[in-house]
Formats: structure tokens, sequence, C-alpha cells
């Protein structure tokens, strides 16, 4: 329903945008025993490692293949070869994701050829696997990053079962968006299991990144799904896929062990967690756990309470894709208007949004579209548009560096969306406009004391 | 125009660099940064570096001509404060894309200094240069020049992508960039015998607003900081300045350095970290005025200012004092801080029993020598468990770092407090340090400790990773006493010099088969020493010890009898024999008992080794 309009600037001004090779490290971040390793010069690592950490609050695994000046020129076989090796010997990582950057992809590095000449000449290194994604920061974001990784996780990683292999009723994947947090995954968990599945994520940052305390110090990633339930995914009776970004992944899936998927391309609010139990109620045959019952009917009363302060709302929101089409859905249906959209790059999802046009650009963009709007929504970067325009921010999507809870929270699933809307709502109660003597009849006149203070109270 | 490796070669033949001048001209040209390793590297790049050293000039609009991550990934993370404009905060980039990479980025970078202009109308635009523009062949230098041609405004090109290096050489050569565009291009509208330059201060957290009021209340005028809260047209005509005061250790020196070899002006290094450094700063700062032509009461004005915000700073830290004394810190942390923060804990009593300086200069270690004595333990990037080990020992309290650190310390359930660029307190000056000692004692004394530290009811205490990790060490050192070829293997492993990556028995070899019998030798042939030569000690330790001939058994009485603790003075036999009585199995146990390791600190590896050939065999033993 929206136009999906492309910013003109040259320059980007406060971007909204991250890159893609971040996209596809927190991806691999998301299986256990793995490390990314970014083939890139140092900084591009340490940008994205500084930002998942104060993300996150976590520690991150994130290694690079530190390209001089000198390898970047005459190619990065060595660096790869060495940084592959180094990791194998030091981390004890059991998978090494390597994602090409800028750098790499400018020059041409054919990092594919790189890896079966470190395979030849490393035989040592068989038990290692080694996945490689292009992922060039020139093109796409981070929503791409992740989608491509995942695919290629599925395509390398996963084994062909028998033609005839009798297929694990039980065992349903889930392939969720880069824009699911731990918290989500722990909900959907738990949700799935109540209907006797044993689900598996691809990938899943509830068991790495939902900030535990591990059991030892581990140089790689603290968790996730293991590299043998990545193998043997191939029998899985069941699959859904999370977002519209993840169809490539189900589809390599499906093409690769024939497991049949169901996209969802929504999982906030009311109809789209209906839609979700519906499908797991058919799939499995079984009741809708009670509990599940009581939280519907919370939610309805959530929906209830919160409509007063929700409804007629203005937003402004910048968020990648898929979460923009989400999320903005679910606050249409509780009453607001979405009166500024910026997302990052132009995907067919964005059309779907209900509001007239959405703008790939950046926070600036956000910033003057947004002026009058009730309330952003973006990620922590809104910030500073949010301190000149005196509006609030609801935070949202990645980075959240100056907040706490980052990966938990939750927005899935009948309790998500309960809390959502009263977190919303409650930002909305908390900023409503303070009627003042003057509010209504200023007088200017007189005093100067007037003049300094704001009529507006925050 | 130089090209950026000529500007490279430029910055490493800093001469004002003691560490360079130890050098031969061949070493020189090979530069000053360890060739990083692949797959072991951490740390920001050389564009990371010039931005942090450039971006706290508030006015200017810092464009970065690049693709989304460099800019995208990484913007407003630095916690510079600003008494106006905002402008610095404003993330720009050209966010390059494929098509700007294979026809070039260099028309989207103008347009994109022409809309910045429209927009924002800036005094300056400072261009970042990235890899990929870099790679592509994007003349920034030459688009800068025309746009400053065009809009009648210095659009400055900072040229230090990525790859050419790690931080610390993007903070020279952001130097760089102000010395050939910005530093001299603007004359200030009148001087004073007063007017000062800092360097290197980059108003984090508002830090150099705990220093400022005091400088102006003296009497000086900051003409520029370079760059916390400055403006363009401060840096500009801060070559008018009648001295400098040079704050962050080395990053900024070529600056510095230059002011001095090409407007006369001259510097010292100092810190506003501690009272006693800050006192000392001021009045060196003054000296150097005096010394180019202020009055000599001048001085009096600044000891007035000393002794009151003395009185006041400590009168209110001897109340944490009781509290605080005797109290270890670890402290992680890298450049200025290492030396700085030394300073400043040990005015409190406090004592540190570590520091990690992997991002600190020769220079940085050897002021932390300097204050610490010969017991600096600096750790080169420890290693989680050696943390854990550290703090298990009881030789560390609380812990000290930046932000990424924190979950080892968190993780084992230890104290921490932020000193780094994340950090929302400032810790300069007077009002600082106190402050700095305020935090301390509320992370030290938080309740939640004892809590946190208590396991689960239903938790089996063997499980935790804690009593696993000790488990895991006591089964290295039992292998090892069970295994002497392993045992041995390790003990050549061990590396003496960290600059070039040499171990103990590969300078061993080279001792026997070349009949090596001085330091300069070894140096020559095996290249140990040859960095920040802080190893030679450990060589000349090395020769002495294998002068008497490898073969040369000792008696079991002589053997007791070697000197283990000088400072204490605690031989080898009265160690084992206090092991063996006692059952002790830490260094700090031992140090309790006997004394040894009580002193400078450096013999705790050697007890370590004394204990892990005494205790493991038990182990074995009893298993």
């Amino acid at each position: 329903m929206a136009i999906v309009e492309i910013g003109k600037k040259a320059c980007a001004v406060n971007p909204l945008k991250m890159s893609q090779p971040i996209g596809g490290a927190l991806a691999f971040m998301g299986i256990r025993d793995s490390m990314p390793l970014f083939h890139g010069s140092q900084g591009c690592t340490s940008f994205g490692l500084v930002l998942f950490v104060r993300h996150f609050k976590e520690a991150i695994p994130l290694q690079t293949t530190a390209m001089s000046e000198v390898a970047t020129v005459l190619g990065g076989y060595e660096n790869v070869e060495q940084a592959i090796v180094n990791i194998s010997n030091k981390q004890k990582a059991r998978l090494i994701g390597i994602c090409s950057t800028g750098v790499t992809e400018t020059k041409g590095d054919d990092v594919d050829a790189y890896i079966s000449l470190v395979r030849q000449q490393h035989p040592e290194l068989d038990d290692i696997a080694l996945v490689y994604v292009s992922t060039p920061d020139f093109k796409d974001a981070f929503q791409d990053g992740w989608e491509k990784t995942v695919a290629k996780i599925i395509e390398k990683l996963v084994k062909e079962p028998e033609p005839d292999v009798a297929r694990d009723q039980k065992k349903l994947v889930v392939l969720p968006g880069s824009q699911y947090t731990p918290g989500d995954l722990d909900e959907l968990r738990d949700i799935i299991e109540g209907f006797g599945f044993e689900p598996l994520f691809l990938p899943d940052l509830a068991a790495s990144l939902d900030g535990h305390i591990p059991d030892d110090f581990t140089p790689t990633s603290l968790g996730g799904i293991s590299l043998e339930e990545i193998a043997a995914l191939g029998d899985a009776a069941h699959c859904i896929a999370l977002g519209s970004h993840m169809k490539l992944a189900a589809e390599t899936l499906q093409k690769k062990a024939g497991v049949p998927f169901k996209l969802f391309e929504r999982m906030i609010g009311l109809l789209p967690t209906d839609a979700f139990i519906a499908h797991l109620m058919e799939i499995s045959g079984r009741e809708v756990p009670l509990r599940i019952k009581r939280q519907r009917s919370q939610l309805v009363d959530a929906m209830l309470d919160g409509h007063f302060h929700t409804g007629g709302k203005k937003i402004a929101m910048g968020l990648e894709p898929d979460f923009f089409y989400d999320l903005s859905s679910f606050l249409v249906e509780m009453g607001c208007h979405i009166t500024a959209a910026v997302s990052t790059n132009a995907t067919p999802i964005l059309e779907k949004v209900q509001c007239e046009s959405v703008l790939i650009g950046d926070l600036e963009d956000l910033e003057r579209l947004g002026a009058g709007c009730d309330l952003l929504i973006t990620h922590a970067h809104g910030r500073q548009a949010s301190e000149r325009l005196h509006i609030p921010l609801f935070r949202m999507g990645l980075p959240i560096f100056d907040r706490l809870g980052a990966g938990h929270i939750t927005a899935v699933g009948y309790r998500g969306a309960r809390d959502l809307i009263f977190d919303i709502a409650n930002m909305f109660i908390a900023n409503a406009h303070v009627a003042r003597p003057d509010t209504w009849y200023p007088h200017p006149a007189e005093g100067a004391d007037s003049l300094a203070s704001p009529t507006v109270a925050h | 125009m130089s090209s950026v490796s000529a500007t490279v070669q430029d910055v490493f033949n800093e001469p004002a660099c003691p560490k360079n001048a130890a050098k031969s001209e061949k070493e020189r040209k090979k530069g000053c940064t360890k060739q990083l390793q692949p797959g072991g590297a951490a740390g920001g790049c050389a564009f990371d570096g010039a931005k942090i050293a450039l971006q706290p000039i508030t006015d200017v609009a810092h464009l970065v001509h690049g693709p989304i991550a460099c800019e995208g990934n990484s913007w407003d993370n630095r916690g510079a404060y600003s008494s106006g404009s905002t402008l610095y905060r404003t993330g720009f980039t050209t966010d390059l894309n494929e098509t700007d990479v294979v026809f070039g980025g260099e028309k989207r970078l103008y347009k994109s200094i022409k809309e910045i202009i429209e927009k924002y109308n800036p005094p300056s635009v400072f261009v970042y240069q990235t890899c990929v523009p870099a790679m592509i062949g994007d003349d920034i230098d030459a688009v800068c020049k025309a746009a400053s041609k065009k809009f009648g405004k210095p659009i400055v090109p900072v040229n230090s992508p990525g790859f050419v290096g790690p931080k610390n050489l993007g903070n020279k050569l952001a130097g760089e960039a102000l010395l050939a565009h910005v530093i001299g291009t603007v004359e200030p509208e009148y001087t004073t015998p007063y007017d000062v330059n800092i360097i290197g201060e980059y108003n984090l957290a508002g830090e150099m607003w705990q220093v400022e009021p005091l400088l102006k209340e003296i009497g000086f005028r900051i003409l520029s900081c370079i760059s916390g809260d400055a403006k363009y047209t401060d840096v500009a005509s801060s070559h008018r300045a009648r001295a400098t005061m040079m704050v962050c250790s080395k990053a900024m020196i070529n600056i510095t350095r230059k002011l001095e070899d090409l407007y006369g002006i001259p510097y010292f290094e100092g810190s506003f970290y501690g009272i006693g450094d800050m006192s000392d700063s001021l009045r060196q700062l003054a000296q150097l005025v005096i010394d180019r032509g202020a009055p000599a009461e001048f001085m009096d004005r600044v000891e007035a200012v000393i002794a009151r915000e003395e009185k006041l700073a400590w009168d209110e830290i001897m109340s944490y004092l009781p509290r605080l004394k005797g109290k270890k810190v670890l402290l992680i942390t890298g450049g200025v801080k290492s030396w700085s923060v030394v300073a400043a804990l040990q005015e409190v009593g406090m004592e540190i029993v570590g520091t990690s300086v992997k991002k600190s200069t020769k220079e940085d270690k050897e002021r932390i020598k300097e204050l610490m004595g010969e017991d600096a333990h600096a750790f080169d990037d420890m290693s989680p468990r050696e943390m854990y080990k550290m703090l298990k020992d009881a030789r560390a309290d609380i812990m000290l770092s930046g932000g990424r650190s924190q979950f080892i310390a968190l993780k084992a359930n230890m104290p921490w407090l932020d000193i780094n660029q994340e950090r929302h307190h400032a810790y300069s000056g007077y009002k600082g340090m106190v402050d700095l000692v305020k935090e301390i004692d509320k992370a030290l004394y938080n309740p939640i400790w004892d809590q946190v530290r208590t396991i689960a009811p239903w938790q089996n205490a063997a499980d935790s990773w804690q009593a696993k990790a000790d488990a895991e060490a006591a089964r290295e050192a039992a292998e090892l006493a069970a295994d002497p070829a392993k045992a041995e293997a390790k003990r050549r492993s061990k590396k003496i010099c960290k600059c070039k990556t040499v171990d103990l028995g590969t300078i061993e070899d080279a001792i026997s088969t070349g009949a090596l019998t001085t330091v300069e030798q070894v140096v020559d042939i095996t290249h140990a020493g040859s960095g920040c030569t802080g190893c030679r000690g450990a060589i000349g330790g090395i020769l002495e010890g294998l002068a008497g001939g490898p073969v040369v058994e000792l008696t079991l009485e002589e053997r007791r009898a070697v000197k283990i603790c000088n400072c204490k003075d605690v031989t080898r036999g009265m160690i084992e024999d206090a092991v063996h009585a006692k059952n002790l199995t830490t260094v700090a146990e031992v140090t309790e008992a006997t004394n040894a390791g009580g002193g400078c600190t450096s013999c705790c590896d050697t007890i370590d080794d004394i204990l892990s050939e005494i205790v493991a065999p038990i182990a074995v033993a009893a298993e």
C-alpha cells in the first residue's frame, strides 16, 4: 500500500543502516562453537564487535583477517589461511564463519578458492567447518547479511537425507529473521514445545546471546544450535520461516532436503499470533495448552486498556524492512498512524506497509519527517533526534546501547504483544502534555521569565 | 601533497619519540607497529584512531568517505562533550554503493560536501578516507581542494584508511592532517602571555570542565584544546600559544613537537589524573609561560589555587582512606590511563597488583615502573583464565577496565568499574579524583557481592565453572609434573620477547650453538630484545644461567639455598618447607606464610612454579 521512495541525497546523515557483514556475523553467533571471521582490515571487525558488545552487554566472538595495506593489494590468502589456523588452534572453534567486507570485495579476493586451497594445505583441519558468505559493505544491509548467511549455512552444512527417510514428526526447524531477539526465540520455543514438538532454531541466539552465565570460559560462541543438529536438520517433518527475508533459507532447505516450510511474514500482534497458533494446531493435531489460551485473553484485555492511549497517535518509525512491516502493522492495528517511515533498503515487503510512503534513507530524514509526531521508534541512535524534537524515543532494533535488556525485549506471542502494548502506552502516559495556568492563554509580555521556560513538561 | 605512505613514514620518523630514537635506520623504516596477527588481533584501525582524535572538534562536520560499515556501525559512540555545537555527533557518510566502487566515489563525495555545507554550514568539513575508496583510487585530497575553492571553506582531507595500521597510527595521521591543513591558518583576534594549548585531551564525560575553570581562575587562556570541546578556529589559531601541555601520552606527539619546531612553542607532558599530577601540571604549565615572559608572580596565583583545591580534595578523600587502604586493584586498560590512574590510586593507599599495557607505549610502561617500582606486573593481553587466576589468588579486590573486558570480572563475581571511553563519570582534576574514589568505594562495598558469590541450594559446588577452572589448572600442572619432556617443552615455550615473539628455547639454543656471551649478541641473532627492549634484562638472566654450563647440577642443599625472593630474603628451601608443612596451594598463601612475593612481587611466577612442582605430585599421588 505504501509507495517506496529512494532518497536522493548523496550523503547519508546519521545512518539508520548497518552493514551486511555484521548481520552475517550475528547469524554465525547463533551456532555453538563457532567463530565469525571478517575478511577485512581490523577496523571492520572492531566496529562490529563494539556494536554487539554494547547492545548485548556480552563477550562477543568475532575475529579478523587483519588485512594490511600490502595484503589488501596482493590478496589475502595468507591472512585467511593464518586466521583459520590460529582460530582452530587457539579458540578451538568447530565452525569458522567467514564474511567478506568492502575492502576484500573491492580487491576481489576469491575466498572460495582460498578455502579449497586451505583444505588442501591443511588436512589436519578437516574437522573444522568453514562457511564463506560474500557480504560486501557497499551493498545491501544488516538483514541481508543475515539472510545470505543462514541460507549458506544450510547449503553447506545440512546433510541430504536418504531418499526414503522416515521424517521425524516431532522435529520442527525454525528459521528466525534477524529482527527476533533471544527473548523472542525463547517465547517461541515455549509455545512450540507446548504442542509436543522439539524445535530447532537456526540460528539460535537464545542459546548464545541471551546473557547467561557460562559454565566455562569460551572464546567462541557461548551456545547455539550444534553442528550435528544442523547436519541432521534434513529429516525434519516441518519448517517455519519467520520474516520475508527468511524465504531464501527455507527454500534452500526444501530444495536440499525436501523439508516443507511455512513462511510467516508477521509475528507481532493478535491476528498474526492466532495464525501461528492455528498452524501449530494443524500440524500437531494437538489441543492448545491452557496457558496459551489464558495469554490470548490477557492480550485482548491489554488491547482494550491500551487503545485509549495508542489511538490516533502519530508514529515516526525507522527500522529494517521486515521488522518495519511487522511492528508498524501491529501499531496500526492499535489505532496509531505511521506518519514518518524510513527504512534501510528497498524490498518488496515495504510496499505492504500501511502508510502513504516509505523512504529509503537515514535518521536525518526521519528527524525531518518526524517533526510533530508523538513517538519515535528506531534504534538507540534515534536519541539525538528525540532530544532535538522533544519527542520520546521507543528503542527497537539493533543497536540499543544505552538501555539494558536489549536481548530480552519480547514482542512475539500473546505475551510479547501484551507487554509491548504496556510499554508503548506507558510511554505515551509518561509524556502526556501537562497543562499549566498559561497553556491556553499565554501572556509572554508579563515577564521575561516565562519566555525562558517551556510550556510543555516532559 | 604527500602520499599516505610518505606521511606514515614521516610519523614513524618522529624524533621526539624516545623509542624511535633508540632504533636503527632500518628498524625505524619498519615502523613502530607490531605486525597484526590474522585471527588473533583485536582493536581499532587507523581510521578509527583518526576519527577518535578529531571528532571532539565540535563545530566541524565529520564526513566519512566509505561504505556504510565505517560510519554506520560506529557513529556517535564516544562520550566527548561539547559546550556548544552538537554537529560533531551527527554521523555523515557517503555510504558508498556498488556503482560507486565501479565508477569511483569522488563525485558522490563532492556532492556530499556540498549538501553538508548547504544544510549545516559548518566552518569546515573533515573528510575521512577509508579502505575501499583508497583502493579504488578516489583522490580525496583533490576533491577537498576543489571543494575548498568552490565553497570558500577549508575542507580537510584526513588520509588514514583502516588498513595502514592500528588506532595508534591513526591518532598520529589525524595530527598530520591538522598540521597540514588547519593549524596556522587563522590568526587569533588578540594574544596574551598566558595563552596555552592543551593537546591530547578529548573532554570525555566533560573531564576538561573539571580542569578548565581552575586554569581560567589562575589566569591562563586556553587558546586551543586538541581536540576536546574544540572549535575549528581555536585549533586553526593554536600556533600562537605560548606553551603546550601534552596530555594523552604519545597519541599526538607529532603535533606537539611540530608546534615547537615550527612556531617555537615549548611543551611538557603531564596528566590531569590524580591530585599530585594535577598540581604538577599546573606548576609546569605556569613555569613555561613564565619562562617566555609572563611575570614570575604568576606562580603565586597557581600555588594559591593548588593549596585550596588540594586541601578540599584531601579532606573528602580522607574519609575513604580507611575503607580503601590496602585494597588491591587489577587495572586492565591502555595508554594514558595505565600510568595516570596508577598515580591516582596510590594516593588513596590502594595497591595495584597488575596492569595491562596492551595499548601503552614504552614510555607508558616506563612510567608505570617509575611509579610502582619494580613491582609492576604488566600483563600483555591477559587471557580470561589468567585473569580468573589473579582474582582467585586473592591478589585483587576490584578490577578497573574498559567496557569490553568487564564481562570477565562480572562473571567472576568481581567488583568492576569502567574507566575507559564508555564511562559516564569524569575523573580528572581534583574533583574527578574524589569522584573516582567515591565510585570505587561504591563498587567495592556494594552488598550484592556476597550474595552473588553464594551458589544456589540445588547446585553442586563442584559443577561451578570456578571449580572446573581450578581443576583444569591442577590437571595441567599434574600432567607437566608427570611428563618431564612436556614440562621441558612448556618451559622452553615461555615467551621472553613479546615484541618479536621469541621463546626461551630459541634463545637457549642460540646461546649454546653460537657460544654467545653478551646480550647484544643474542639480540643480533635472535632479534629478541630488539623491540621495546624490555626483555633485555631477562636475556641477561638466561645468559648467566647458562654461563656455568647447562650440565652443572646443583646439589639438593645448594638448590634449597637459592634465594627466590630478594626483597624479603626467602630461599627455595624455606618456601618448600612452608608449602609441605601447611599444605599451601596458592601464591597468596605462600606470601602470607613466608613473606616471599610480598615485596616487588616479581618472584610470584617462580613461587607458582615451585608450588606446581610440589603440589601436583601430591595431587597425583592422592589419586
